[in-house]
């Protein structure tokens, strides 16, 4: 028996296990950047080819047109029709409703969660909270969108007396669901590490609970609240199947809430299994692709930034 | 070297085992009748398995393409670039008819309106009409429900009723026909189309073709006979004309066996004479 169990045996395969842990993590960041590529090349010839671009020019995608004589210019998207309109506007609006009702019923849902289970609840309670909200995020989002589009969607439309059963509160509300956890987990991580001492310096100076938690809990956790509610609303932009199932996927401009929608995510869903390869309609799809692609990574990066700007505010440091 | 031999032989044995194995895919529509055709042809010939798959006529085409799939079912025509893509991949697609579907458009229970033309129904789904008032129903914005464009019935309708014009842009499109009928089942105002075999608990609507012909119910007799308006066939798609076990298979639910076993599952069997023709010497 060797006296010293953790002494290593040999240096070169203490080496050896320490690269194959690299390459493993490295893998990781590598398939990113592929699937990247990949998605950005195919959508590449919307810029470059003219045979697509006659078809589907940015100009297409962005800008009112006129498809037949006579007819008022419009955004329309039918990619499957005799004159194909590829116009993203529709979508766009569809998106960004969906994500702004799920971000305003789940920001406040998830931030007084995240409040009630830091400051008040006892530690029995909060410890029933936490793991069930966390564990809302586990639930399948096909789960939630079926639940939404058969349950849900009923009962909107009955207390709300809508014309259309899937619309975007719905969408969003479903959505919103599905971002509760985010926006909890962050929020809640942030109140539990603001610094014991601030919180004593509060009460010692006669402070009581509700003070401590709203005039410093919150303000010191602010930036935490924020990564939340950004990365839950760069979740509520890229997420597809609530959207596809909650939706009613009608391609219009509308600004009414009650009306059905047509997000970027479910488009690609819907329509990329049917498309002819290689197809312009093939190369807009892979195209709202890399901009989900983009922007989800922009709003990602912008709540990690701010999480490391709370950390260091939290930690004293300063700038 | 050993280890390698074996895995060899694995994979060899793996290859062997494949050669009875028949992969279906494509239409949603056409998955029941898939299913119910590969599950009786299988108890008949035990050295054969058929996996059966959906997705839409797009996707199977799509994988008979690739060479993914033996038979593909579609509920349309392959498109002319989907022809130019199949030889440009050395893929001769073989297409037979193997049943016929009507399409049902369909309402929810409680609404009045019993027939439509097919006027009607064009200027209710590209947007010029749009309340029931019009087609003698209740005054009520008319709720449009239809199916992704991946789908053979989507492309069919447009063809066939609209004329080849635009959908209106309020049409909700669903994934699945069993989807628009149950959204159409629980929406006093909706309004929806599908294969005969999916549409049940909603009320059919009579479909005329013009104001002074008869209104016909979509039924399987009146698909068969031709006088309900909106039919279509449905396809097998093979690569090069079938021999072996795909020819046995494509034969078998041809005969009148393999129709009956159709009509079973809710589809409309195909005229003998025309199933008789399509039978592989």
């Amino acid at each position: 028996m060797n006296k010293y169990k953790f002494k290593p045996k040999s240096r070169f395969k203490e080496l050896i296990g320490e690269k194959l842990i690299a390459i493993a993590s490295l893998s990781a960041l590598a398939v990113i950047l592929l699937i990247f590529i990949f998605i950005f090349k195919e959508s590449i010839p919307i810029l470059t080819s003219p045979e697509v671009q006659s078809e589907a020019g940015l100009n297409k995608m962005i800008l009112k047109q006129q498809f037949y004589p006579g007819h008022q210019p419009k955004w329309s998207w039918q990619p499957n029709s005799d004159v194909p309109k590829y116009s993203l506007v529709p979508l766009f609006i569809g998106t960004l409703k969906a994500a702004v009702i799920a971000i305003i019923f789940a920001a406040p849902l998830g931030i007084a969660a995240a409040l009630y289970s830091s400051e008040f609840a006892s530690k029995r309670i909060r410890e029933v909270i936490k793991p069930v909200i966390e564990l809302l995020a586990g639930i399948p989002s096909v789960v939630l969108g079926f639940f939404a589009l058969i349950v849900l969607a009923s009962a909107i439309q009955k207390i709300f007396g809508l014309t259309y059963r899937l619309n975007a509160v719905n969408a969003g509300i479903a959505l919103g669901i599905a971002i509760i956890p985010i926006v909890f987990t962050l929020a809640e991580d942030a109140m539990t590490s603001v610094p014991k001492s601030l919180r004593e310096a509060a009460l010692a100076l006669g402070a009581n609970q509700w003070q401590v938690s709203f005039t410093m809990i919150l303000p010191a956790a602010l930036p935490g609240i924020a990564a939340g509610v950004i990365l839950g609303f760069g979740r509520a932009i890229g997420e597809t199947m609530i959207v596809l199932m909650a939706s009613g996927n009608a391609a219009i401009i509308s600004y009414s809430v009650a009306d059905s929608i047509r997000t970027l995510s479910a488009t690609i869903a819907a329509e990329l299994a049917e498309v002819v390869f290689g197809s312009a309609h093939y190369n807009v799809l892979f195209f709202i692709g890399s901009l989900l692609f983009v922007f989800t990574f922009i709003v990602n990066l912008g709540g990690e930034l701010i999480m490391v700007r709370l950390k260091e505010k939290l930690q004293g440091k300063t700038r | 070297m050993k280890k390698i031999a074996v895995l060899l032989i694995t994979i060899m044995a793996f290859v062997v085992a494949q050669a009875g194995n028949i992969t279906m895919k494509g239409s949603d529509t056409m998955v029941q009748l898939g299913q119910r055709w590969a599950e009786e042809y299988m108890k008949s010939h035990k050295d054969v398995t058929i996996q059966v798959a959906g997705g839409g006529s797009g996707t199977g085409i799509a994988a008979l393409i690739n060479g993914s799939t033996d038979i593909c079912q579609a509920s349309r025509d392959m498109k002319p670039q989907e022809y130019n893509n199949a030889e440009t991949k050395g893929i001769k697609p073989y297409r037979v008819a193997v049943a016929l579907d009507g399409i049902a458009v369909f309402v929810h229970e409680l609404n009045p309106v019993k027939e439509l033309t097919l006027e009607q129904l064009k200027a209710i789904y590209t947007g010029s009409i749009t309340n029931w008032k019009d087609v003698g129903g209740p005054d009520h914005v008319i709720v449009l429900y239809g199916r992704e464009n991946n789908s053979g019935t989507y492309a069919y309708f447009k063809e066939h009723v609209l004329k080849n014009e635009d959908y209106y842009e309020a049409t909700q499109t669903l994934p699945g026909t069993a989807a628009v009928v149950n959204a159409v089942g629980k929406d006093k105002y909706g309004i929806g189309y599908g294969g005969l075999a999916w549409a049940k608990r909603v009320k059919f609507i009579a479909i005329k073709n013009d104001d002074k012909s008869a209104a016909v119910l979509p039924s399987i007799k009146t698909v068969t006979d031709g006088s309900y308006p909106i039919a279509r066939d449905l396809y097998w798609f093979f690569n090069g004309t079938p021999t072996g076990a795909l020819k046995d298979l494509l034969n078998w639910a041809l005969s009148p066996e393999g129709q009956k076993l159709a009509e079973a599952a809710d589809y409309i069997p195909l005229p003998a004479e025309m199933a008789a023709k399509s039978v592989i010497k």
